[in-house]
């Protein structure tokens, strides 16, 4: 293995908490940024030779702080300096008397870090670029393509966030409990809707946006760490874990959806099946229910069918109503509608989902799914309405590929003369 | 003698690791089990999930205390374990040596064993 490899990984676990410290310091996130990249430089340099730091994070940040004081320094000789005490040569970093952060530090820097991201103030487009830019460390030209928006666009959206957050009021404080579990649930949110971007538009690994569903599960765990008691928070991280293990199995060699029932299940990531599997379990423990955990308790059904036919559709169905309960919306109304239409047949399905299209009218999977059931019953030409409207509605080619398909054979049936 | 090696490394940096890398790692490791296997040396291993998936049972309280997450929180994380033979403490550190150049950063805790039962599971449980 190169140094290069290693010293990546540890860069890259270190930085939420290292960015969080020097957030902490200068009170500033474009300082915090620069210090923090010039440690990385140093280290670079550094660690190659003398081998990996026995605290990477503590390194990086007594090197990083050091170097921005020196740059603060040489800029503005009149801004008050940091206690000297602190302040010591690049060699005592590993010293027994270099600063250890406490559990107590890590906590509180991370947790600010992830709160000010999603500051309420922030719309969720600017959450999630300043989240992935700050915490994840991506780069701006790799989020600008993962949501497919130029770069400059995306260093403005980045910056227009910075630029937010330094008015708003007291961010660097701890908040309280109430507040605390309110960010707790935007934070979530935050990660979900980054999993989400990664997710749902194409083939994994065939563009940047693979790497946000592998990115969004990264936070879930260092949130889960934050909050190890939190059952929605493993909900969350077993969610994502259940849906990704699915990845290299939901697109075919050109690149077009392969559907859940078609899908090779030997292609399912079992270890993160099997990590999924055992948070759910820990989740349950707490009798705390909430959407995260339902949503995973579902995703959990499907990947512990072995065949498409042992999938326990009455299960999902039950679940589905509770999501409905704990948050009511007509997209979960229509997932429920798939379950139903196993459990009850398409007819069914056809009547709960009648009522949505007023509020899904320019909603892909409404058609998509309005179709297949039409198709179902063999009512071809209303099918063959709905799935043009799919297409009209398509964000992706897979998904307007997956929809063609669905004509094409309506198409045949009807040469056939049926 | 036998010798438990449990396996130190900052679980952070271990589950970001691209497939790629931790097929990499894995590859480098098995050529150092591949002689210890065939002298007859290598015992059970282990891999284990991270420290988020851990509960804990406090058996100092009566009755016991369930907690979420790891027994204790560390700067690197148990997360995972070998059990070789080894003729004595300098030959446990060469292995021990071989496998830091295979997986480097962490640390190996080489501890004597003090009562082994290879136990009644069979066949390849690793999947998960």
């Amino acid at each position: 293995m190169s140094d290069v490899d290693w010293i990546e990984a540890a860069l890259t676990a270190a930085r939420p908490q290292a960015i969080g410290a020097l957030l902490r310091y200068f009170r500033d996130l474009d300082l915090a940024e620069e210090a923090y990249q010039d440690a990385c430089l140093r280290a670079l340099k550094s660690w190659p030779k003398q081998g990996p730091p026995r605290d990477a994070a503590a390194w990086l940040i007594m090197v990083g702080r050091n170097a921005a004081i020196d740059q603060v320094r040489r800029g503005a000789r009149q801004t008050a300096l940091p206690d000297e005490a602190v302040l010591s040569d690049l060699d005592d970093v590993e010293a027994p008397l270099a600063e250890r952060l406490d559990g107590a530090h890590y906590r509180d820097d991370v947790l600010r870090l992830l709160f000010i991201c999603c500051h309420p103030d922030l719309p969720a487009t600017q959450q999630i670029a300043l989240a992935l830019r700050i915490v994840s460390g991506l780069s701006v030209r790799q989020i600008a393509r993962a949501f497919l928006v130029g770069e400059a666009a995306m260093e403005q959206r980045i910056t227009r966030a910075k630029a937010r957050i330094a008015k708003a009021d007291t961010p660097f404080e701890a908040p309280g409990p109430v507040e605390r579990a309110e960010r707790l649930a935007a934070v979530a949110a935050m990660v979900y809707l980054v999993f989400n971007e990664g997710y749902s538009t194409g083939p994994a690994g065939e563009d940047d946006r693979g790497a946000l569903a592998d990115e969004a599960i990264r936070l879930a765990r260092l949130l889960l760490r934050l909050f190890p008691a939190e059952p929605e928070v493993m909900g969350l991280l077993a969610l994502m874990l259940l849906q990704h293990a699915r990845a290299a199995a939901r697109f075919d060699a050109a690149g077009e959806i392969v559907l859940l029932d078609d899908q090779d299940r030997g292609l399912w990531n079992r270890r993160m099946i099997g990590e999924g599997l055992a948070l759910i379990d820990k989740a349950i423990r707490h009798h705390r229910r909430g959407p995260y955990q339902v949503q995973a308790a579902i995703a959990a059904l499907h990947v512990r069918a072995a065949r498409p036919a042992d999938t326990d559709w009455a299960q999902i169905d039950a679940l589905y109503a509770a999501l409905e309960q704990l948050e009511p919306s007509p997209v979960v109304t229509l997932n429920r509608a798939v379950a139903v239409s196993k459990v009850r047949g398409p007819d069914a399905a056809l009547t709960m989902i009648a009522p949505l299209e007023s509020r899904l009218g320019g909603y892909f999977h409404y058609f998509g799914l309005k179709g297949a059931l039409l198709k179902q019953l063999g009512r071809n030409a209303e099918a063959g309405r709905a799935f043009d409207q799919a297409i009209s509605l398509a964000a992706t080619p897979a998904q307007a590929a997956h929809i063609r398909q669905h004509l094409d054979q309506l198409a045949g049936e009807a040469a056939a003369g049926r | 003698m036998l010798y438990a090696f449990l396996c130190y490394h900052d679980e952070d940096a271990v589950f970001a690791w691209s497939q790629a890398h931790d097929e990499a790692v894995m590859t480098a490791l098995h050529k150092v089990h591949a002689p210890l296997e065939k002298a007859g040396r290598f015992g059970p291993t282990a891999r284990l999930m991270p420290t988020t998936a851990a509960t804990t049972l406090r058996k100092d309280t009566d009755p016991p205390q369930v907690l979420d997450g790891p027994y204790a929180e560390t700067k690197e994380q148990l997360l995972g374990f070998y059990v070789i033979e080894c003729a004595d403490l300098e030959a446990a550190l060469d292995v021990a040596r071989d496998l830091a150049k295979a997986n480097p950063g962490g640390a190996y805790e080489v501890r004597p064993v003090r009562g082994f039962y290879p136990g009644n599971l069979s066949g390849d449980t690793s999947g998960a």
